[in-house]
């Protein structure tokens, strides 16, 4: 299949305008458990969206919240601006590709992405037009007879999407569409998912635990955890500026150092568990914590100067970088320090200083 | 059916308006939500179908159950409650020993039904064995029979001048009482119900991984001991499971006694009361009561026994145990176990099929002359019985299917408060002997009138609803299970792309239960078409009697056993072609949606 016979195809699809989707103080318990609180985020027209965050952290509950599987206790769900609250999963015309893929086995790949259509009840010449033009777009044609279980993972997870963009639904749910692929078809499989999404221009919503997943494709990250939105923002945003800890423990690395704040000589300082003590700066709120990226610190032979001052308690080499696990106080601190020819590496037990440059620094609470 | 039906259409609606009338303007955000919540609950459909069956099982269920405990612990007339009818009971000799004998016998034909079971389980899963199909399929057998017509068969074969005992006296001068008084019962019962067994034991069996057993080895666990501390334990559920649904039924069964000439049991006392000095007998009540406490207290045995014990083992790539190949010795050894104990589980189907084309058999090991009279009598004059079974047997299936698929539906997808009620009430029919049923339909129905003044209990359709009732549990368990292997988000994927509930219902829930469905209608079918226990009390002619009675009152004379024989052979023959029909039905159903794959 040609790449312009793909474009056409897809701009087959693409006659409804994108639409936003607004959820304003939306709680969501199931007896005790308050599995959604207060959650409000506003996701633009057109945006590819991901809700971050570990297993039971409410984000496929909040999924579901906009297809209609749940109910809030409090709060909305708007799309396109309507209040959907009051509509059954059947009205909305949200699209969902499920986990599973729950692709009907009873049905041919044909009948299966047919279905929707036919619970609008389109003449059948519309259908088998759109079916192709969809099956198409995902490329999968050639296997339009056969049954879901004579197709392998990757396909029936394009069945699935195929299934579900053929309705043209309003906004596209994906719940972690590719924790059943394997590796390497994962990251084939994204990039197609995050073409066919600018193709179409569809408002798009993605679930995952995964932050690779999260910041390779989608425009804004929702992270969530524990019921709680934590932080909304682009990915480079979420990894420079994260606004607590549990945001920087979860987008990539990070070292967190717990202390207290001291006042020494008119100065603030921070004093580490273990005794050590460095310079803290104004903006700095009490009860935060030390945090830093492993490769944004550096070791250095003792004497030359740094914040901390610790022992070498482990080294691993990786190819471009070396990582350090150095023992600062009572903790281990990882260091990735970049790998250059001809480097004398620090060994197991040797006393280093650690340099940390106060820009690169952040000062993050709970 | 008229009136009753009425009844069936719950004011559903009225129920949801009266909640929300009382409430003010005040909080209507709140109100919303909660009516928000409470439809997510359950729609009114649900809703009005929840109460349809609840209403269903509380007239054909509840209520006979109810009037026959509330009769045995009352003063005639007055209504008081009273103990004397139980103080009677056990002050009469007759009643102690019929308790006595029926509990022994139960607990005999256990004990028999495991000897048989045991070993064509153990041999069949454990080992590479040749016709291990065969043998699986044989054990359904006997179910397919009504275990009365069996005890004719077997009389004329193992009786105390049947052929066996003939040919014994002949050439070794002595004979064995197979055949007399409780023994016999024991017998024909065994052989009848040891397929309750040998089903859950085999499961169980082939379930336990491979794993396991590798484990034990590994850990130096070898032989009888690895049998003894890993398979019996795990196999322990499937044996309880099958060993006392195998009590209930004996304990239960009415016919087979009766055929035997042994009245001095439970079951066959309460039918004697009840015919001879009439419905309005306590004695008859009482005994009832303690039929259902044996049956009750049976299944608790078994469900305490089996609690936290739901052996789930086989995992991943597992595949049962490993089947090992036998030694040239013990493959002897095998062959004849398993080929005398299936002559002896065949000999009512073979003792049947000769006694039906026999002229006169009697004194003598094998038939003086055959003929084909007793087809032809059959066919003649007994058409009505086949068509009477036909009817009422695929009724009731039906009723089961709807109601079964019903209670599964609404137990599995919805949150209905008390929707478990339905599920419990309906499996607690198990526990409810026949007899029971009978007698608590004819006493409950008997004053309910139809529009044409005859006695609602001497309305044919009672009969269907006692056999749906009765057959309830089977479809119940056959349509549950299929409706838990399909995954919720098949049918959420369908409503997500704009089908409604009952859109969904049609073209994904339906279409994937269909086997579900099919199994669930012909278990309850082929059991429906042979029961006797209860529809015994019921028949009020001849025109109304299905199948299974028209053998009973054939074979209650000498005269007529040859014709019985033979409406035994087509109702065997009926209900293996039914059965085998669905079976294909069912795979071809499954393969054309690629559910085999």
């Amino acid at each position: 299949m040609n790449e312009a016979s793909v474009l056409d195809a897809s701009s087959a699809l693409r006659r409804k305008r994108a639409v936003g989707v607004s959820i304003s103080g939306v709680n969501v318990s199931y007896g005790a458990n308050h599995v959604l609180k207060d959650v409000s985020l506003e996701i633009e027209p057109g945006e590819f969206f991901a809700f971050l965050g570990p297993s039971g952290c409410g984000k496929t509950t909040l999924l579901r919240l906009i297809a209609g599987f749940n109910t809030a206790d409090s709060g909305t769900v708007r799309i396109g601006g309507e209040d959907v609250g009051d509509l059954p999963p059947w009205k909305r015309d949200v699209g969902l590709v499920f986990q599973s893929y729950a692709l009907w086995p009873h049905m041919t790949v044909r009948k299966n992405v047919a279905f929707g259509l036919e619970e609008r009840r389109l003449p059948r010449a519309e259908i088998d037009k759109r079916v192709n033009i969809a099956l198409e777009v995902v490329g999968l044609t050639h296997l339009a007879d056969r049954r879901p279980s004579q197709l392998s993972g990757g396909q029936q997870q394009r069945v699935a999407v195929a299934r579900t963009i053929v309705i043209e639904p309003k906004v596209l749910l994906l719940d972690e569409p590719l924790s059943n692929l394997d590796a390497k078809l994962r990251v084939q499989v994204r990039r197609e998912l995050r073409d066919l999404q600018r193709r179409l221009g569809l408002t798009t919503i993605f679930v995952t635990h995964d932050q690779e997943e999260a910041n390779t494709i989608c425009d804004r990250i929702a992270v969530m955890n524990d019921g709680v939105v934590q932080q909304i923002g682009t990915p480079m945003d979420l990894y420079e500026h994260p606004a607590n800890l549990f945001v920087a423990g979860f987008l990539g690395a990070a070292n967190i150092l717990t202390g207290r704040f001291v006042e020494a000589g008119g100065k603030r300082l921070f004093e580490l568990d273990g005794g050590m003590r460095l310079h803290a700066p104004a903006h700095a709120p009490d009860g935060a914590r030390l945090v830093f990226r492993p490769q944004h610190a550096s070791v250095a032979p003792v004497g030359s100067g740094g914040a901390l001052s610790g022992e070498i308690s482990h080294r691993e080499f990786l190819g471009s970088i070396v990582r350090y696990a150095v023992r600062v106080g009572g903790t281990d601190v990882t260091i990735d320090a970049p790998f250059v020819t001809g480097d004398n590496l620090f060994a197991d037990g040797d006393r280093v200083d650690v340099t940390l440059p106060s820009e690169r620094t952040l000062w993050l609470a709970e | 059916m008229t009136p009753l039906r009425a009844s069936f259409t719950p004011p559903a609606e009225d129920a949801l308006n009266f909640h929300i009338e009382p409430l003010g303007t005040k909080n209507v955000t709140a109100i919303s939500l909660s009516l928000r919540k409470f439809r997510a609950s359950a729609t009114p459909g649900q809703m009005a179908l929840a109460a349809a069956i609840a209403l269903f099982l509380a007239f054909f269920l509840v209520v006979p159950v109810v009037t026959v405990v509330y009769v045995a612990f009352t003063e005639q007339g007055t209504g008081a409650f009273t103990l004397v009818n139980f103080s009677d009971f056990f002050k009469n000799d007759l009643f102690l020993r019929s308790t006595w004998n029926s509990i022994w016998v139960a607990l005999m034909t256990v004990a028999w039904a495991s000897a048989i079971a045991l070993p064509l389980a153990y041999i069949t899963t454990r080992f590479e064995f040749k016709g291990a199909l065969i043998i699986q399929t044989l054990g359904f057998l006997p179910l397919v029979m009504p275990p009365f017509v069996g005890a004719v068969a077997l009389q004329l074969l193992f009786g105390r001048n049947g052929s066996f005992n003939l040919l014994l006296d002949e050439y070794l001068g002595f004979k064995i009482p197979f055949m007399e008084g409780l023994w016999g019962v024991v017998f024909v019962e065994a052989l009848h119900y040891f397929p309750f067994i040998l089903v859950n034991l085999s499961v169980s069996l082939r379930n336990i991984d491979r794993s396991m057993e590798e484990a034990a080895q590994n850990l130096g666990c070898s032989g009888f001991r690895l049998f003894r501390r890993i398979v019996l334990p795990l196999a322990m559920p499937g044996y309880v499971a099958g060993a006392a649904l195998v009590f209930v039924k004996v304990f239960d069964d009415l016919a087979t006694p009766l055929l035997l000439n042994v009245k001095d049991m439970l079951a066959p006392q309460a039918y004697l009361r009840v015919t001879s000095i009439g419905i309005a007998d306590p004695m008859g009540y009482v005994i009832s009561v303690v039929l259902i406490v044996a049956s009750v207290f049976a299944v608790w045995l078994s469900t305490l026994s089996l609690r936290g014990k739901d052996f789930a083992t086989s995992q991943r790539g597992g595949g049962g145990l490993s089947r090992r190949k036998l030694k040239p010795l013990g493959s002897l050894a095998a062959y004849s176990v398993v080929t005398f104990l299936l002559l002896l589980v065949l000999a009512p189907h073979f003792g049947l099929l000769i006694l039906s084309f026999a002229t006169v058999w009697s004194f003598s090991p094998l038939p003086d002359s055959y003929t084909v009279a007793h087809y032809a009598r059959v066919f003649d004059d007994s058409w009505v019985y086949i068509k009477n079974t036909l009817i009422y047997a695929s009724l009731a299936a039906g009723i089961d299917v709807v109601v079964g698929g019903a209670i599964a539906y609404l137990v599995l997808r919805t949150k209905l408060i008390g929707r478990h009620w339905l599920d419990w009430a309906a499996t607690a029919s198990l526990a409810v002997p026949g007899v029971v049923i009978g007698i608590g339909y004819l006493r409950a129905f008997y004053d309910v009138t139809l529009p044409n003044g005859a006695p609602l209990a001497t309305f044919w359709f009672v009969i269907v609803l006692a056999l749906a009732i009765r057959r309830l549990p089977y479809a119940l368990r056959a349509i549950f299970a299929a409706l838990q292997q399909i995954s919720e988000s098949l049918e959420e994927a369908a409503e997500n792309l704009g089908a409604t509930k009952s859109r969904t219902m049609r073209r994904v829930l339906i279409p994937l239960m269909m086997g579900g469905m099919l199994a669930g209608f012909v278990t309850s079918f082929a059991t429906a078409a042979v029961e006797l226990s209860a529809t015994l009390m019921l028949v009020q002619s001849n025109a109304d009697a299905p199948l299974a009675y028209g053998i009973y009152v054939f074979m209650q004379s000498a005269s007529g056993r040859g014709a019985g024989a033979a409406l035994g052979v087509i109702a065997v023959v009926f209900v293996a072609i039914c059965t085998y029909l669905s079976h294909v039905m069912v795979e071809r159903s499954q393969r054309s949606r690629g559910l085999n794959q």
